[in-house]
């Protein structure tokens, strides 16, 4: 038996939550508009991006800032749903890197 | 009740922590779709009823810091048996 990585309520040596507020960056807003589009649209569900980062790679999870999850999750079902493949969605980085350089 | 321990593939609403403990019920929310059903682009039917369940949490942790307090969780039908 193995609990799931993201359900890690009740494990000792927890840090401590930072409860203070702060600013969110443009990519965080823009993750959370392409998320909620996608549900207006119909296209994905809250429980269906549940799902996508608690089956993601756990090394990748723990690594993963909480929006970074969120792109990884909306990416994961927009190629299982076949609306994108995961070349087109590597080529527009590839260009975006290009014109921006790397993140 | 007693909250099933199980370990089941796919996307579960159920705490780790709280699986295999005894509470008892405090509310029932109602009947919503499956959000096991949902996560897998299905269609969440039937509907599960949903339940708050409270428990001690001198049952939950093992050093409790109120022993008194409760915990409460949101558990679907589906993971509950009567208690023994």
């Amino acid at each position: 038996m193995a609990r799931g990585h993201h359900d890690i309520g009740g494990l000792p040596g927890a840090s401590e939550i930072d409860r203070a507020d702060h600013e969110l960056s443009d990519w965080e807003i823009l993750a959370d508009a392409v998320n909620q589009a996608l549900g207006a649209r119909g296209i994905k569900r809250t429980d269906e991006m549940r799902r996508a980062r608690e089956e993601m790679d756990s090394e990748a999870y723990r690594t993963m800032a909480y929006y970074e999850r969120w792109i990884a999750s909306i990416e994961t079902i927009l190629i299982e749903k076949k609306i994108l493949t995961k070349d087109e969605i590597d080529r527009r980085l590839a260009e975006f890197e290009k014109e921006w350089g790397e993140p | 009740m007693k909250v099933k321990f199980e370990d089941r593939p796919g996307h579960i609403r159920t705490p780790w922590y709280i699986r295999g403990k005894t509470g008892w019920v405090e509310r029932i929310y109602g009947d919503f779709l499956n959000p096991e059903s949902l996560a897998f682009g299905r269609d969440g039917l039937p509907k599960k009823t949903l339940y708050l369940v409270a428990f001690y949490q001198s049952d939950v942790w093992e050093k409790p810091q109120a022993p008194k307090d409760k915990v409460l969780v949101d558990i679907y039908e589906h993971w509950l048996d009567p208690a023994a």
